[in-house]
C-alpha cells in the first residue's frame, strides 16, 4: 500500500505496448546516482569487451562508466577505492528468475508467480507483480548479481505470459525496468503436454493455434471487434499480447529439454518466423549443431544432471558443449532464494570444460544481447550503465567474498535480512 | 558410537520364548521359531583391493591438522598409516598425489537416493508412505531401488556412505537405512554393516500441513507435540511389557507373550538406546520443544535435520550433544525456512556443536564439497575461524558420527575403513573433482578412467544418458 499511492505516474505499461518496451524507463533515475566520480583502481579488470586489463582503472560518473583501461587518470575529488588484488567485472544477469515474485515460496499471498486464470495467459505480465521491496533482492544483489530476468511460471496454461528485466538497485519496478517485455514464455515437451490433454503434439498444436489466431486477429482486428470473424482460441487480451510474438518484435521464449522438443520447437519458430529463445535446454548439446545453425540463443542452468524421462541425457558439458558450437549461452537459476548462486553454476560449468571467459559472457553479455540491452549492460566499456562488482578473487570461485557492488553507479548497501538477522544472533542472549 | 542392532536387541527378548509360542490365525504374526537375528541383514562384501599408497599429497584426515607432501596407505581394506614418511609393501600400487588433495570419503547425513530414484515419476516415488502420522514401522530400506543411478552420481562426487531416509509428510516416517554407495544388485548388498537404523521424525509444517488438509490430527504445532508424546508413551508401554515377560523368564508360559507391533518395536528402539533419532526440524523454538521430549521419555536425538534456525539455538545443541544436519544456503522456500542465514553452519560449529552439511538432494549430494565451503567462506566472512580442517568434518567425521559410523569410517586413521577421495585439487574449490574414490581400499571410480563411469540398468540400451559428468 505504502508504495503504491507513492508509484509515479505516466510511467505505466499499457498491455499493448509491448512493441515499445525497449524504449522504456532506460534513463537513469536521478536520485539513484551519486555525484561524487568513483574510481575504482588498481584491479583486475574483466571488460568483457575485450582482453583482462591486469591491472587498471575504472572510473564511474552520473550512473555510467566514464573510464576504463591501464593508464586512466583519477578525476579530481573522486572518491578512490583500491582494488589491489582484487577483481572487477560486470554486475551478473540471471537470465531467469522470479525475483521480486515471491518472498516465501510456500506462502501463496507472497507467491506471484503464475496464475491459473485461464482467461489470462499470454497477457500475464510480471511487472505489476514485482514488489522491489523483496528481501531476496538484497540478498541477492550483495553477491554480485544486479539485473534479473523477471519470468512467470505457467498456470494451467502452455502460455505463461511476459517478463522482464530489472536491475535490483531500486525501489519502484518502473526505475528498474530494463527490457518488457523481454520475451513470451511458454512451455512445451513434458511440462507442455500435461497442459494440453497429456500429449506433447496436443501441446505444440495448441501453440500453433494460439500463434495463427494471433496472426489472423492482427489484420482483422476491426472485424473481431464488430463479431464478424471466426472464434479465436485465445481471449482478446491474450491475441493483443501474441500480435507483438508472430510480428517478430517480441521473441517467444520457449521451456523444453529433450532432444526432439527442441527440434519441434526449432520448426514451430521457423514456420512462424519467430524470435525464438530455448530455455533449460538439458539435452541441448545433443542437437547443438540445429540450434547453432537456427542462430537461436539458450538461457540454461549448467549444473543438471539429474535424468529424467524428457532428460536423460543431462549432462554437466552441456554448457560448454553448446558453447563450443556457436551457440549464444546465457547462465540462469531459474529460481529466486537461489539466484545468489548464479556464480556457482557459472563456475560448474568451467569445471566441465567451458572457458572461464565464455562463462562470464553467459553472466554478463550473452544475455544483455538476448534481451537487446547490450548498449547500456554486460561490458565495462566507457558509456555503458556502471553496473560494477569488486571480487576478492576470482569471482566464480568459492571462497571470494563480494567487496563493493555498483548499480548504475550507486554503491549498494550491505544490509540485507540476513545481516540483520546475524547481527542479533551473534552473541546469544544469556536467557533462554 | 557404533551400536548392536536394534533389531538384534528385540530378537534377543523375544527369542526366549518362540520356541513354544503358538501363532493364533488372524492375530500379529508371533514368531514361532528363533527369528532371524537380524531381518534383511547385510550382505556387502568388499569389492577387491590391492595394496595402494598415495604419495605426495596434501591431506585432510578429518582427525588432525592437514599433512602437507604425505601419504595415505590402503592395505585390505583399512588404512594402515597416514603420513609423511610411510612406507609401503613392495607389492602397493603407488598413486602420485602431487598437486592433489585426500579427504576421507564423503558422507551424507540425509538423502533420499533410492527411495525417490531417478528417472523419476509417481511408479519409483518411494519415500513417503503418508498414509499416517505414525509410520514407525515402515523401513526407508525397502524403498531402495539399488538401479538408482544417482548412486553414481553420488559417487563421482566423492560420497562414499550415506543415510537414506524416508520423507517428511509423518510425525514418525520410518526406519532410515546406512548404505554404502556401491554397486549392488540388492539392498542388502549395500547396507552399512553393523550401521545402527534411524528414526526419521518431523516438526513443523509438514505433518501439520499434510494430515490438516485431511482434516485429520495434527493440523497444528501443538497437534503436532500431542502425537509425538502420545506415541512414545505407547512404545513406553510395549517396551515395558516385554521387558516383564523377559524378566519372568520369557516363555515359562507363552500366552503372556507380547504381539510383535512394528511400529512400537521401532520405537522401543529408540527408548533403548539402539535407534538413532533423525529429526526434521527447521524452528529454533521447536527444536527446544523436541529436545524436552526426547528428555520426558528417556531417548537422544542425534541430529536435527535442515535447522535453519539451528544458529539461535547453538548453545542447546552443543549442550545436549546434537548434530545440526544443516545446508549451506537454503532458505526462503516455506516460513519455517525464512531466517535461513548462511552463517548457520560456522556459528553451530563455532559454538561446540556438531556441524553437518547434508544434501537431502541428488543434485547437493554431488557437491557436499563445495556446499561445505560456501558455508566456510560465510563464516570467515563473519568473523568466524572456520579453517579446512574443520570444515572437512562438516562432510566426513560429522555425519559419520550422527549416524553411528564414526568409529569405523569418516576419517583418515590407522584402523579405519579405506574410505578416501582423492581430489583433483583442494576440495573447496569450485573447480576440483573426485579423482579417484576408493571404498574398502577397492577403488570404484577414476575420473580418468571411463570403464569406472557406471551406467545403471536403466541406461543400458538408451541411446543417450547416464553421464557421471
Amino acid at each position: 500500500m505504502r508504495q503504491a499511492t507513492k508509484q509515479r505516474a505516466g510511467r505505466a505499461v499499457s498491455l499493448s505496448t509491448a512493441t515499445c518496451a525497449a524504449l522504456l524507463l532506460t534513463t537513469a533515475h536521478p536520485s539513484l546516482l551519486d555525484a561524487q566520480a568513483i574510481a575504482i583502481t588498481n584491479a583486475r579488470i574483466h571488460p568483457i569487451a575485450g582482453p583482462v586489463i591486469p591491472q587498471g582503472t575504472v572510473v564511474i560518473e552520473d550512473g555510467r562508466i566514464a573510464a576504463v583501461g591501464p593508464n586512466v587518470a583519477v578525476p579530481d575529488g573522486a572518491r578512490v577505492i583500491d582494488a589491489s588484488g582484487k577483481v572487477v567485472t560486470p554486475g551478473f544477469l540471471d537470465n531467469a528468475s522470479t525475483l521480486g515474485l515471491v518472498e516465501i515460496g510456500a506462502v501463496p499471498g507472497t507467491n506471484d508467480m503464475s496464475t491459473s486464470d485461464d482467461a489470462i495467459t499470454a497477457a500475464f505480465t510480471v511487472v505489476d507483480a514485482i514488489n522491489p521491496l523483496s528481501t531476496l533482492i538484497p540478498v541477492t544483489r550483495v553477491e554480485g548479481i544486479t539485473r534479473a530476468v523477471v519470468q512467470p511460471r505457467n498456470g494451467s496454461s502452455l502460455i505463461a505470459g511476459t517478463g522482464a528485466l530489472i536491475d535490483l538497485g531500486g525501489d519502484r519496478v518502473t526505475a528498474m525496468l530494463h527490457a518488457n517485455p523481454t520475451a513470451m514464455y511458454a512451455v512445451l515437451g513434458e511440462s507442455g503436454a500435461g497442459r494440453a490433454g497429456g500429449s506433447r503434439g496436443a501441446a505444440v498444436l495448441r501453440l500453433r493455434e494460439a500463434l495463427e489466431d494471433a496472426r489472423d486477429y492482427a489484420s482483422n482486428r476491426t472485424a473481431y471487434a464488430e463479431s464478424r470473424r471466426r472464434d479465436y482460441a485465445p481471449s482478446r487480451l491474450d491475441l493483443e499480447a501474441l500480435v507483438p510474438v508472430v510480428e517478430g518484435e517480441v521473441p517467444l521464449a520457449v521451456g523444453v529439454h529433450r532432444a526432439s522438443d527442441i527440434l519441434a520447437t526449432l520448426r514451430l519458430a521457423q514456420d512462424f518466423g519467430l524470435r525464438l529463445i530455448l530455455m533449460g535446454v538439458a539435452e541441448g548439446w545433443t542437437v547443438a549443431d540445429d540450434i547453432a545453425g537456427a542462430g537461436v540463443p539458450v538461457v540454461l542452468a549448467p549444473m543438471q544432471n539429474i535424468p529424467r524421462f524428457e532428460r536423460l541425457a543431462n549432462s554437466h558439458e552441456n554448457a560448454a558443449r553448446l558453447d563450443q558450437a556457436g551457440v549464444n549461452v546465457a547462465f540462469a537459476t531459474f529460481d529466486a532464494h537461489n539466484s545468489r548462486n548464479l556464480k556457482q553454476l557459472a563456475g560448474n560449468a568451467v569445471a566441465y570444460g567451458m572457458p572461464h571467459d565464455a562463462a562470464l559472457r553467459a553472466v554478463t553479455v550473452n544475455g544483455a544481447r538476448i534481451w537487446g540491452i547490450d548498449d547500456r549492460y554486460g561490458t565495462i566499456e566507457v558509456g555503458r550503465d556502471a553496473d560494477v562488482v569488486v571480487w576478492s578473487g576470482d569471482p566464480f570461485e568459492l571462497s571470494t567474498t563480494v567487496e563493493n557492488v555498483f548499480i548504475r553507479g550507486r554503491e549498494m548497501s550491505k544490509e540485507t535480512r540476513q545481516r540483520e538477522l546475524l547481527e542479533r544472533y551473534r552473541s546469544l542472549p544469556t536467557r533462554p | 558410537m557404533m551400536r548392536s542392532s536394534p533389531a538384534l536387541l528385540f530378537a534377543g527378548l523375544l527369542a526366549a520364548g518362540c520356541a513354544t509360542s503358538t501363532a493364533e490365525p488372524g492375530a500379529q504374526p508371533a514368531p514361532e521359531a528363533e527369528p532371524a537375528a537380524e531381518p534383511f541383514a547385510s550382505t556387502y562384501t568388499p569389492l577387491p583391493s590391492r595394496p595402494t599408497l598415495i604419495r605426495n599429497a596434501t591431506v585432510l584426515t578429518a582427525a588432525g591438522p592437514r599433512l602437507e607432501n604425505a601419504s595415505v596407505l590402503l592395505v585390505e581394506g583399512k588404512i594402515v598409516a597416514v603420513g609423511q614418511s610411510v612406507t609401503a609393501p613392495a607389492d602397493a600400487l603407488v598413486v602420485d598425489g602431487a598437486g592433489k588433495w585426500v579427504t576421507p570419503g564423503l558422507i551424507d547425513s540425509h538423502s533420499h537416493l533410492g527411495v525417490y530414484p531417478t528417472p523419476g515419476g509417481s511408479a519409483v516415488s518411494d519415500g513417503n508412505e503418508a498414509t499416517s502420522p505414525n509410520t514407525a514401522q515402515v523401513w526407508a530400506e525397502h524403498s531402495v531401488w539399488p538401479q538408482d543411478h544417482q548412486f553414481e552420481l553420488a559417487r563421482a562426487g566423492g560420497v562414499t556412505a550415506m543415510q537414506i531416509l524416508p520423507g517428511s509428510a509423518n510425525l514418525f516416517g520410518g526406519r532410515g537405512v546406512t548404505l554404502k554407495n556401491v554397486p549392488a544388485r540388492t539392498v542388502q548388498g549395500m547396507k552399512f554393516p553393523g550401521a545402527p537404523h534411524g528414526l526419521k521424525m518431523a516438526c513443523g509444517e509438514n505433518p501439520k500441513r499434510v494430515y490438516g488438509r485431511r482434516n485429520s490430527s495434527p493440523s497444528t504445532r501443538m497437534g503436532n507435540v500431542a502425537g509425538y508424546r502420545a506415541a512414545w508413551i505407547g512404545a513406553a508401554k510395549y517396551r515395558d511389557k516385554w521387558k516383564r515377560w523377559r524378566a519372568k523368564g520369557g516363555g515359562a508360559d507363552s500366552t503372556e507373550m507380547p504381539d510383535r507391533d512394528l511400529k512400537l518395536e521401532t520405537l522401543a528402539g529408540v527408548l533403548e538406546g539402539d535407534i538413532l533419532v533423525h529429526n526434521h526440524c527447521y524452528r529454533a523454538d521447536e527444536m527446544a520443544v523436541m529436545i524436552d521430549i526426547a528428555k520426558e521419555f528417556g531417548y537422544r536425538i542425534a541430529s536435527f535435520h535442515h535447522g535453519v534456525e539451528a544458529y539461535k539455538v547453538r548453545d542447546l545443541l552443543a549442550a545436549e550433544g546434537i548434530c545440526g544436519s544443516l545446508w549451506a544456503d537454503w532458505w526462503g522456500f516455506k516460513l519455517e525456512a525464512y531466517d535461513g542465514i548462511k552463517e548457520n553452519l560456522a556459528l553451530v560449529d563455532e559454538a561446540g556443536a556438531c556441524a553437518i552439511v547434508h544434501s537431502d538432494s541428488p543434485s547437493g549430494i554431488q557437491r557436499l564439497n563445495q556446499e561445505a565451503a560456501k558455508a566456510m567462506t560465510a563464516g570467515r566472512a563473519a568473523g568466524i575461524d572456520v579453517i579446512y580442517e574443520k570444515a572437512i568434518r562438516w562432510i566426513t567425521l560429522n555425519p559419520a558420527k550422527a549416524i553411528g559410523i564414526d568409529d569405523v569410517t569418516g576419517s583418515l586413521e590407522p584402523g579405519k575403513n579405506a574410505d578416501v577421495v582423492i581430489w583433483t585439487g583442494d576440495p573447496f574449490s569450485v573447480y576440483s573433482k573426485a579423482e579417484k574414490v576408493y571404498l574398502d581400499g577397492a577403488l570404484l571410480y577414476d575420473l580418468n578412467d571411463p570403464s569406472t563411469h557406471r551406467k545403471s540398468d536403466f541406461f543400458l540400451g538408451q541411446p543417450v544418458g547416464g553421464m557421471t559428468q
